[in-house]
C-alpha cells in the first residue's frame, strides 16, 4: 500500500499568493451562504398547496413514484398472533363518526355511476368469507398498537359484486355518511391482499368509536386512511378529496 | 514566503458545509414530527430524570401542531442529506482521504489519552496526525450514525416496502427510538464539536473554508514516561502523492 504522509502536504507560497489563497475561499463562504439564505427564504415564499409548500408537494408525490411498488408486487404488512393484540385499542379521531348509527338502515353505497348505487348491508357483507388480520396499527403520529380485525377482504368484495371493471381506475374514494370525513386511495393500495371492509375488532363487532359497523382496515397505509364509519364508496381517475391530505398531509401516506 | 499545508480538499469542505444546514433541517423537522408522539424519557427504575422535551422547550422553538409541515420539510430534504452523505462517503474511499479518517490498530489506546489530555487529566500528548485517533473515532462514527439514520429511517418510513429495515431494527417502534437517539447524538456531537474547534482556535477553523494550514513542524516535546511506548513511527521518506488539484 502506498503511504500517504499528511505532513508531506505542504507547499511554500509567496506572500501575495497565501493572502488570495485565505481571502478569496472566504468570498465564495460568503456567497454561498447567502445562496443558501435565499435558498431557503425562496422555498419557504413559495405558495402553499393543501396547507404545505407547493415544491414540498411535488416531492411528497415524486416519493411516492420512488417507494410505490419498488420492491414488488402483493406487499404485505408483518402480521401476528391473536395474543399479541392489544386489548385496549386507542381511539384517536372521531371526526366523521356519529354518537349512533342504525344498523338495520344503513347501507354501503357503491357508486356505480350516475344514478347507479349499489346498496349493501351489513348482513349481506356478513355472508362473504371472513379475513382476520392482526397487524401493527402505525399512526402518522408516530405510535403503533398491534391490534385485531376482521371483515370482508376488498379483493373479495370487488369479485362478488362484480366491480373489477373499477379496478383499472386510479383511485378509490370512501366517505362517511355524513361526509365529514373522507380518504382516497391508489387503487394499487386498496386491493393489497390485506385491505378489509372491517365489522369486527377483537371478535366482537366494532365499536361505535371504532367506526360501526362497517371500517376501512388497510395494513399498507397510515391510521389516517383507515376510514371508520364508511357510507359511500366509488372509484375515480382523479384524486377523490382526502381529509388529512388537505390539512398538510402526504396523499398517498402509504408504507 | 510561507510554508502552508493542503489540508481538506475541497470536496470535504463542500461537503462538510452542505451537510451543516440540511441536518439543521432535520433535526427541525424531525422535532416538529417527534412533537406529535413525544413519549421518551431518561429514567431510573421509576423516577423520570429527563422528558425529551419540555412544554416549555417546545412552544419556544414553535414546534407545536405543526406535523404536516414537518413531515413535507423531512422527507424532501432527506434526499439531500443522503445525496450528501453517499457523495462524501464516495469521495473519501476514491481520494484516499479515508486513511486519516477511519480508525486503526492504535486509535482505540490514543483516543483515550487524547481524552485524558483534553481533560487535562494527563500532560502526555498524543500522536496528531491530519486527525487525532479521537477524531478519527469520532468522525467515523458520525458517518455510522448517519448510515444508521437512513436505515432506521426507512425502517419507519416504509416498513412495508422497506420491511426488512424494520426487522433490523427490532421492530417499528424500536427503529423509531433509534431513529431518536441518533439524532440526539448528532446534537451532542455538535456541542463538542464546536467547543473542540473553539478551543484549537482560527488557524484550524478557517482551514474548512480555505483548504490550508499555516505549517507548524511537530517538534514531539520531551515526554519521558510514555514516549517510547507510542511515539509516532519515524515517517520514512517517500515521494509525495500528487494532491488533487483542490481549487475550483
Amino acid at each position: 500500500m502506498k503511504k500517504h504522509s499528511y505532513f508531506e502536504r505542504t507547499k511554500t507560497v509567496s506572500d501575495s499568493s497565501f493572502r488570495r489563497r485565505m481571502i478569496f475561499p472566504f468570498v465564495i463562504f460568503v456567497v454561498l451562504l447567502a445562496g443558501g439564505f435565499f435558498a431557503w427564504k425562496w422555498l419557504n415564499d413559495q405558495p402553499q398547496d393543501h396547507m404545505i409548500l407547493k415544491p414540498l408537494r411535488k416531492t411528497l408525490e415524486a416519493n411516492e413514484k420512488v417507494f410505490k411498488g419498488t420492491l414488488g408486487k402483493n406487499k404485505e404488512s408483518k402480521t401476528y398472533t391473536v395474543a399479541d393484540a392489544v386489548k385496549n385499542v386507542k381511539v384517536n379521531g372521531l371526526i366523521g363518526i356519529q354518537d349512533t348509527i342504525d344498523a338495520s338502515k344503513w347501507r354501503l353505497q357503491v357508486i356505480r355511476g350516475a344514478g347507479d348505487t349499489l346498496k349493501i348491508s351489513l348482513d349481506e357483507l356478513k355472508q362473504l368469507p371472513k379475513k382476520d388480520i392482526i397487524f401493527d396499527f402505525k399512526c402518522i403520529e408516530g405510535w403503533s398498537q398491534v391490534t385485531h380485525w376482521a371483515g370482508v377482504s376488498m379483493r373479495d368484495f370487488m369479485e362478488h359484486y362484480h366491480l373489477q371493471g373499477f379496478e383499472q381506475m386510479q383511485y378509490a374514494g370512501l366517505q362517511t355518511p355524513n361526509k365529514k370525513y373522507y380518504v382516497g386511495i391508489d387503487m394499487k393500495s386498496f386491493l393489497e391482499p390485506q385491505t378489509i371492509l372491517c365489522y369486527e375488532m377483537n371478535d366482537a363487532p366494532l365499536p361505535m368509536k371504532q367506526g360501526y359497523p362497517l371500517r376501512l382496515i388497510i395494513p399498507v397505509k397510515y391510521g389516517i386512511k383507515h376510514l371508520k364509519c364508511i357510507g359511500t364508496m366509488f372509484f375515480s381517475n382523479s384524486k377523490p378529496p382526502d381529509y388529512w391530505a388537505e390539512q398538510g398531509y402526504d396523499y398517498y401516506a402509504g408504507f | 514566503m510561507k510554508t502552508v499545508l493542503k489540508k481538506h480538499p475541497l470536496a470535504i469542505r463542500w461537503f462538510h458545509w452542505i451537510n451543516f444546514p440540511i441536518l439543521g433541517i432535520m433535526i427541525w423537522s424531525g422535532l416538529l414530527i417527534y412533537w406529535a408522539y413525544s413519549k421518551y424519557t431518561l429514567s431510573v427504575g421509576n423516577r423520570q430524570l429527563f422528558h425529551f422535551f419540555s412544554p416549555g422547550f417546545y412552544k419556544a422553538l414553535k414546534v407545536p401542531h405543526r406535523l404536516a409541515e414537518g413531515m413535507s420539510f423531512h422527507f424532501a430534504f432527506m434526499w439531500l442529506f443522503f445525496g450528501n452523505g453517499l457523495l462524501y462517503v464516495t469521495y473519501t474511499i476514491f481520494s484516499g482521504e479515508w486513511r486519516y479518517l477511519l480508525p486503526n490498530r492504535k486509535s482505540f489506546k490514543e483516543g483515550w489519552q487524547v481524552l485524558l489530555h483534553d481533560l487535562h487529566i494527563h500532560k502526555y500528548v498524543p500522536p496528531q496526525d491530519k486527525y487525532n485517533a479521537a477524531q478519527r473515532i469520532a468522525y467515523t462514527a458520525i458517518i455510522v450514525m448517519g448510515f444508521g439514520s437512513i436505515i432506521t429511517g426507512l425502517a419507519i418510513y416504509k416498513p412495508v416496502e422497506f420491511g426488512w429495515c424494520t426487522w433490523l431494527c427490532g421492530g417499528y417502534e424500536s427503529a423509531r427510538l433509534i431513529h431518536f437517539m441518533l439524532t440526539i447524538g448528532y446534537c451532542l456531537f455538535f456541542v463538542v464539536h464546536i467547543v473542540q474547534v473553539i478551543i484549537t482556535g482560527w488557524n484550524n477553523f478557517q482551514s474548512i473554508v480555505t483548504g490550508i494550514e499555516i505549517f507548524k513542524p511537530i517538534t514531539p516535546e520531551p515526554q519521558p514516561q510514555m514516549q517510547i511506548e507510542t511515539q509516532p513511527e519515524e515517517v520514512q521518506p517517500s515521494p509525495i502523492e500528487p494532491l488533487p488539484n483542490e481549487e475550483a
